[in-house]
């Protein structure tokens, strides 16, 4: 499987993402700079960072770039894309995925572990685990409040697209699990289709034995069955 | 633009910062009178900031060599050897008075300096630490200064995606008015020619080589900001300062990290002669060090400078300190390859110069001659001050403390003094502040903030660990310079070897005020000594660093403030102890590798967390330090990793034996069960004495023969068991309420701040 990692200038977890698709999952590994048209992988990943600085709004700036057109084909052959953190905001704002992220809402930069609840299986990220499995994953960022219309989250919940809710260790959704106020515990959501899923939380910094937890790699490992997991 | 004359009088002279017989120096050096320009480059060059000029005669006490030491002071940044091909990149700055006037951009811009500095050596920069101090919290603008402080550390390292892993915060009501803001850098380096991996180049100098090579400017444009930086770093804070606002820089993350990467790319592809950050002085001392270094002469063109703002004088872009700028000198005839590079990662990249065979840094102005001096006079030449030293007198006063003073504590008093340590905010929890940090970025983090007494990293092309700590209890200092500095020194290679690492090598951040003030330079020196004689008897040369002095406000000076970063490697295959109990059952055994400790007395008491906040006194003599016992316990714990023998480790340092207890359970399901103590003349010296030497072991019962066997001269005291559950947690048979301390522990910070709790 070839594994391809957008960068963009201020992209920051492209190398984490890379080492993950190259050192831990075995994969044939890339990186596609932003100004490229043409995608050559079976599978992309948007990493997180700061992409322009987030200076005028995360991911704003991103959506312009031609890497971005290239995806959104890519992505309509029903090719699996996720975007982490930035790279959520990132597929948010160009439209591939649908609502916003606002600022937390204690105003704050947050970094810690977090735990998740798989909500839908329907993409090939989730589709091997069970609903309702819990998985502890670490979270970065400062702009990480889903939210969107109600009329929408009844379309995204009806249609399986809320793939991941923060949770706590049992499993259940409440305020003092969710760390920065998102709608309805949203922590990650998915297109229409399935193949495109976008979360704020950082599989790839949970995805080594050194590092003390593997439960990211819980999200590719249905996707990479054929693969040695090292 | 023509450029006007400003005559240099006297009144000129002295508003840059230089004395009169400064000013006959320079007469000296040049044969004629400077100009404006030239007065300026050496106002900033000459600065204590730059030159070190009042502490130099110090710092040549310091050992800084060591076979594993491939550069030591003098560079951008120290560098120790590894192994595998890789060296490890390391240096601490500080950024203090910037951060007193705007916290946010002060401590954003001294984060954007250090990654620099260890950047532009070939590194990748791979972790960020920091020591902050402040003034009492619940004073004055402390809340403010904190929030800015960790917001702009926050706003910085997150952007350019360098971890910030660990560090210290301190308050004490001797830094109101001056708080202090050090950062330090870590990063990974090809130490060789050999290819190890693509994160790494290879290792860079400021070294400026090869007549006729060109000059590149790369980066931001400059603008007006942070003129006169350095010479601002070097006065007393002043109620003034506030309109210095002009003084401090503001930074860019976002050009920083493009900054990075565009620099790394130009190092691996060979086409590069030297480097070096335009930080503090800007181009006058990137460009004249870097000449001065490689004892050749720089010409340069202002105009072809790329400018944020019209009409800026010679005078502006030599000083200015805006940032995210590099000065390179290329190899002839690469200049093409280093401009798509740069191109590429969208930066400004120009050819301002040549190196020249004539030793001056000229300076022209669309051709036209502006500055002419020998650029050895502005990076060497800068006089050097051996400053008058006079025995402070408050010391006999502070370190006068009789038995008698102090009744020792029942036992019914211990769990109110364990509360009250707990919740003092320079001993709770740091968890509010250190979760604003990304400190997990890069995948590297093997051991967290809190989680191990020095951050763990792994190494990416290598199976060895980095261990980094920052580490200072200055009060120690206060008390008695001397013996505070070995203190501190051994604490942080304490520190680092809890998690299984060989302490390796320094870098130190000495903090202090007006060095012109007798009492005040004493203290730097015998602090110099102490740490010098540390340094030796641990095996862990300086290899970097930097000095900030006139740490005053109009309260008085700076308690002594050497901060010391320490870096240790752990061997390959070795797992990295943590700080946190692991299993129910474990034996909870006290290393003590103090021999010189009293019987009787006070020892351990002195400058204690319990006596400041206890009994409200800040006085008495700094604990016994044994170096050659530190030394035993520091290889003693690196076996103890190596043979799997504990399952985690903490040292014993502020708030004594029984926070460090709590602290282990913190974040854990587990209690403890003390019924054996080390004996001593008093109960407070047990419970909350601050002793030298002190370690606490987790060890499987199974394990505990050999531990003792391999302790040899080091004595073992077994306290106790790990119990199951918070509840079971007793002390001699008394039932202490843990999870009730914890709670005080977890919540002092955010409580103090009326933040939400975590």
């Amino acid at each position: 499987m070839k594994i391809g990692v957008l960068v963009f200038p201020g992209s920051n977890c492209d190398y984490d993402c890379y080492h993950l698709a190259a050192q831990v999952l075995g994969a044939e590994a890339s990186f596609i700079w932003h100004e490229e048209s043409h995608i050559n992988a079976d599978l992309v990943i948007v990493p997180g960072g700061f992409s322009y600085g987030d200076y005028l709004r995360c991911g704003a700036i991103a959506r312009f770039t031609p890497v971005m057109e290239a995806l959104r084909n890519f992505s309509d052959l029903g090719k699996p894309v996720i975007g982490i953190c930035n790279g959520f905001q990132i597929l948010v704002e160009s439209g591939l995925l649908s609502g916003t992220l606002l600022r937390n809402t204690g105003l704050r930069f947050l970094c810690k572990d977090v735990y998740l609840r798989v909500d839908s299986n329907a993409t090939p990220f989730t589709s091997h685990l069970a609903l309702g499995s819990i998985l502890r994953m670490p979270i970065a960022h400062n702009e990480g409040n889903y939210f969107v219309s109600r009329d929408e989250y009844s379309r995204l919940n009806s249609n399986h697209q809320i793939v991941l809710r923060y949770c706590d260790a049992s499993g259940a959704s409440r305020a003092e699990s969710n760390p920065n106020g998102s709608y309805e515990h949203i922590a990650g959501v998915c297109n229409a289709r399935g193949n495109v899923l976008g979360m704020m939380p950082h599989p790839e910094r949970a995805s080594e034995v050194l590092l003390g937890n593997q439960d990211g790699l819980r999200l590719f490992t249905g996707l990479l069955k054929q693969t040695v997991l090292a | 633009m023509p450029t006007v004359e400003i005559a240099i009088t006297p009144q000129v002279v002295k508003e840059h910062g230089l004395t009169p017989e400064e000013y006959q120096r320079i007469l000296k050096i040049l044969g004629r009178e400077p100009n404006i320009n030239e007065l300026g480059m050496y106002s900033v060059l000459w600065s204590e900031h730059c030159s070190y000029k009042n502490s130099k005669p110090q710092l040549k006490k310091f050992p800084t060599k060591a076979p594993w030491v491939l550069q030591g002071p003098g560079e951008n940044a120290g560098i120790i050897d590894i192994g595998d091909g890789l060296a490890c990149t390391f240096k601490i700055e500080s950024h203090n008075h910037p951060s007193a006037v705007e916290p946010y951009q002060g401590a954003a811009t001294g984060v954007g300096g250090i990654i620099r500095d260890v950047f532009t050596m070939g590194a990748r920069p791979i972790a960020l630490l920091n020591s902050l101090r402040f003034g009492e919290l619940s004073q004055g603008n402390t809340p403010w200064l904190l929030d800015g402080v960790v917001r702009g550390i926050a706003g910085y390292g997150n952007c350019v995606g360098v971890p910030t892993v660990g560090g210290e915060i301190y308050f004490n009501k001797c830094y109101q008015g001056n708080p202090l803001v050090n950062a330090m850098c870590v990063g990974i380096v090809q130490s060789g020619t050999q290819f190890v991996h693509e994160l790494y180049g290879p290792i860079m100098k400021g070294v400026a080589k090869g007549i006729g090579n060109p000059v590149v400017y790369v980066g931001a444009a400059t603008g007006r900001d942070g003129i006169h930086g350095a010479s601002f770093a070097s006065v007393v804070l002043s109620e003034e300062s506030e309109s210095k606002k002009s003084s401090v820089q503001v930074g860019d993350p976002f050009h920083e990290k493009l900054l990075l990467e565009a620099c790394l790319e130009l190092i691996r592809s060979g086409a590069v002669v030297a480097m070096q950050d335009m930080g503090a002085a800007g181009l006058t001392s990137s460009g004249s060090e870097m000449a001065s270094r490689g004892k050749v002469g720089i010409e340069l063109d202002v105009a072809l400078i790329p400018a944020r703002e019209p009409h800026m004088t010679p005078y502006e872009f030599l000083l200015s300190e805006s940032q995210e700028r590099m000065l390179v000198i290329l190899e002839k005839g690469h200049e093409a390859l280093a401009l798509a590079i740069f191109q590429k990662w969208g930066l400004n990249a120009v050819v301002i110069g040549r190196v020249t065979d004539d030793l001056m840094f000229r300076v022209l102005e669309q051709g036209r001659l502006v500055a002419e001096v020998p650029a050895a006079s502005l990076a060497d030449d800068a006089p050097i001050y051996q400053r008058a030293e006079q025995r402070p007198a408050y010391l006999d006063d502070v370190q006068a403390l009789s038995e008698n003073d102090i009744p020792d504590l029942t036992y019914a008093q211990v769990p109110a003094v364990l509360q009250t340590l707990l919740a003092h905010p320079s001993i709770a929890s740091k968890r509010y502040v250190f979760e604003q940090y990304d400190y997990m970025v890069q995948t590297n983090t093997v051991q967290c903030p809190a989680a191990a007494d020095a951050a763990v990293l792994r190494i990416k092309g290598s199976d060895k660990m980095l261990a980094v700590s920052t580490d200072c209890n200055s009060r120690m200092l206060y008390l008695d310079p001397q013996q505070g500095a070995r203190l501190v020194l051994a604490e942080a290679a304490r520190n680092v070897a809890c998690t299984g690492a060989r302490p390796m090598a320094v870098t130190d951040c000495l903090n202090w005020g007006n060095p012109e003030n007798p009492e005040v330079f004493w203290t730097f020196a015998r602090a110099v000594e102490g740490l010098a004689e540390a340094c030796r008897v641990l095996e862990t040369p300086v290899i970097s660093g930097n000095v900030s002095l006139y740490n005053e406000s109009p309260a008085g000076a700076i308690f002594p403030t050497p901060v010391i970063g320490m870096v240790g490697v752990i061997a390959a295959g070795v797992r990295a102890l943590g700080s946190k109990f692991q299993k129910a059952g474990n034996v909870i055994v006290l290393v003590d590798a103090c021999t010189l400790r009293p019987e009787s007395g006070l020892d351990g008491l002195g400058g204690s967390f319990y006596l400041s906040e206890w009994h409200k006194i800040e006085r008495g003599l700094p604990p016994q330090v044994d170096l050659q016992g530190e030394k035993r316990l520091l290889r003693f714990l690196e076996v103890v990793a190596r043979d799997a023998l504990a399952q985690s480790c903490h040292d014993i340092s502020d708030g004594g034996l029984l926070t460090a207890l709590v602290e282990m359970c913190v974040d854990t399901t587990f209690g403890f069960d003390v019924r054996t103590l080390p004996k001593m003349s008093r109960c407070d010296r047990v419970w909350f004495g601050e002793h030298a030497g002190w370690v606490l072991l987790e060890v499987p019962p199974i394990l505990l023969e050999r531990v003792k066997q391999r302790a040899q001269a080091l004595k073992i005291v077994e306290l106790g068991r790990v119990t199951g559950s918070k509840t079971e947690t007793h002390l001699l048979d008394q039932a202490l309420d843990l999870a009730h301390f914890e709670q005080g522990y977890k919540h002092a910070l955010t409580d103090a701040l009326n933040e939400p709790a975590l």
